[in-house]
């Protein structure tokens, strides 16, 4: 899933202190799950914002509104309502939730409430490690399940290089060698032969905005042109 | 004579020292923290004469310094040959072509291809790691740049230029198993000679160039083995603790210690020319590169000792 911390308080204060009535805009799904941007996040942020701003003898009119995916068109009706009683939202979402606010609400700023950090999975409760850059040409085939392009500080294709140290990565004694792991999982599996060959040169798919239109989908407007 | 004629992959210095099957001795020179090219000249003049030719480092230890391919033309009006180190993290494929072209259009004829320290280590450690291509495929696109005279992209390229290619390689670092099919690889991609890390651990270096020997690797390519003697203990514990892929016994670090007040350095001088007597009887080394950190001046004493002087003209 999508994970986020949230930002430091006094920033979001900050981005804040010229408004007067805000709304709080939690999602439900991914930054729910970890524990940076649903609906109990909402109410603490509130709290805070609530109470910072009474300190300093300017009241902070706020409100709260917590969807199912600030990222999915389909969720975003409850906002038209309400969003014009507010000079500013301040989204609890991803990035792409953030951005799809503003998209919607063209008017009014919109506001990030977390810094989202990637892919990651949920190894406990509070505990998420990254294992993904959606990089749009997945390797994992050849690496034995484990990404490079992820858990390689230098995302090398051909690895592992000259750092590794006791099966760690040479930026830390805590970050596993993603190529020390690749080799010992392939080695398991008497697949060494896929990391024999050499990777030639990858072509970068994140370098230009991606749009992905499924099989048998059209985009709403070509469709409509096509009727 | 172009290299055409004569058979040669570059022609430069390095390349006709280990085809007449000499025994090469290249040393190493880390360009300054400033734009001083007097620095690099008095670096430069403690070199001349002692090595067949010079690694330029790139920004190694990812500190910003003086770029690698100026410090190699300083070099080259002090008549010394270098070795152009070009390292995966701060360039893309296009910046690395173009200074490829740059490099050879000012004469330089050998490249050495690094993946390079990992920014973290540097003094700007907020920077973003490059790696749009890593070592290995480096090693392949000067390749097809050389012998294709094709860019990395496909389209033609005149002039092609004739690099003599270097990678390295260290025998150290996990999984060993892995690291003899590691040098395979690079071979594979078009490597000509590879410098290895520096090398202390001599049981686990002999096993590591038996296994190259065993898949015929040696007769593929040139390796050279890389010396750096020790100055002090505190050199050799900190190269134990804290450089990656360093494998530095404790017997190293004992003899150091064992040695009389004011006379460490030169046991460590001492233990590395004793190295590199063993290397030139060793099957499957082609010569020796002596990495003397910021000890330069040192050289001619050490290739005195070493008895790899005179250095062999071709």
């Amino acid at each position: 899933m999508i994970v986020a911390k949230r930002k430091p308080f006094d920033q979001i204060k900050e981005m804040l202190k010229g408004h007067k009535k805000v709304l709080i805009a939690g999602c439900g799904t991914c930054v729910a799950v970890c524990l940076a941007g649903g609906e109990k996040e909402v109410d603490v942020l509130n709290a805070e914002l609530d109470m910072a701003r009474r300190l300093e003898n300017k009241p902070l009119d706020t409100g709260t509104i917590t969807v199912e995916r600030q990222c999915d068109v389909e969720y975003l009706e409850p906002f038209d309502g309400i969003v014009k009683d507010y000079d500013a939202i301040l989204s609890m979402a991803c990035g792409v939730g953030i951005q799809f606010l503003a998209e919607r609400f063209p008017g009014i700023p919109v506001y990030p409430a977390v810094d989202t950090t990637g892919m990651s999975a949920n190894l406990a409760v509070g505990w998420y490690e990254e294992r993904c850059r959606s990089c749009g040409e997945c390797v994992l085939g050849m690496t034995g399940g484990i990404c490079p392009v992820t858990m390689c500080a230098k995302g090398l294709y051909n690895g592992p290089c000259g750092g590794t140290n006791d099966g760690n990565c040479e930026i830390s004694d805590d970050q596993p060698c993603a190529w020390f792991k690749i080799y010992e999982r392939l080695a398991t599996q008497d697949r060494l032969d896929s990391i024999l060959s050499i990777k030639e040169p990858v072509s970068w798919n994140d370098q230009v905005p991606r749009t992905l239109v499924q099989p048998g989908y059209k985009k709403p407007e070509k469709a409509k042109n096509e009727q | 004579m172009s290299t055409e004629e004569n058979g040669f992959k570059s022609g430069s210095n390095l390349e006709k020292i280990l085809r007449a099957g000499h025994f090469a001795f290249t040393g190493e020179l880390g360009p300054p923290r400033g734009s001083n090219a007097e620095e690099v000249r008095e670096k430069a003049k403690h070199l001349k004469g002692m090595v067949d030719a010079v690694n330029i480092t790139d920004n190694q230890t990812a500190m910003v310094r003086m770029s690698s391919w100026a410090a190699s033309l300083l070099i080259m009006q002090e008549g010394l040959e270098p070795n152009f180190q070009m390292v995966c993290r701060d360039r893309n494929r296009l910046a690395m072509q173009s200074d490829i072209l740059g490099a050879y259009a000012h004469g330089i004829k050998n490249m050495l291809c690094l993946s390079g320290d990992h920014q973290k280590f540097g003094d700007h450690p907020q920077a973003k790691g490059v790696f749009d291509i890593d070592s290995m495929q480096l090693i392949g696109m000067v390749k097809k740049m050389r012998d294709e005279s094709k860019f990395l992209g496909g389209a033609d390229l005149e002039d092609a230029p004739k690099m003599f290619i270097g990678a390295a390689a260290n025998p150290f670092a996990d999984p060993f198993e892995w690291r003899v099919h590691r040098l395979a690889k690079k071979i594979n991609a078009g490597v000509d000679f590879i410098q290895t890390q520096c090398i202390y651990n001599m049981d686990k270096f002999r096993e590591f160039i038996k296994r190259a020997n065993d898949m015929g690797l040696t007769e593929k390519v040139y390796i050279l083995a890389g010396v750096t003697p020790m100055k002090s203990v505190g050199m050799a514990k900190y190269m134990k603790s804290k450089v990656p892929g360093m494998d530095v016994p404790d017997e190293v670090i004992k003899r150091l210690q064992g040695a009389e007040k004011g006379k460490v350095a030169a046991e460590g001088i001492k233990a590395a020319c004793e190295q590199i007597e063993e290397f030139k009887e060793m099957k499957g080394v082609a010569g020796v590169h002596l990495m003397a950190i910021e000890w330069e001046h040192k050289v001619p004493e050490i290739a005195e000792q070493a008895k790899v002087l005179p250095r062999p003209q071709v």
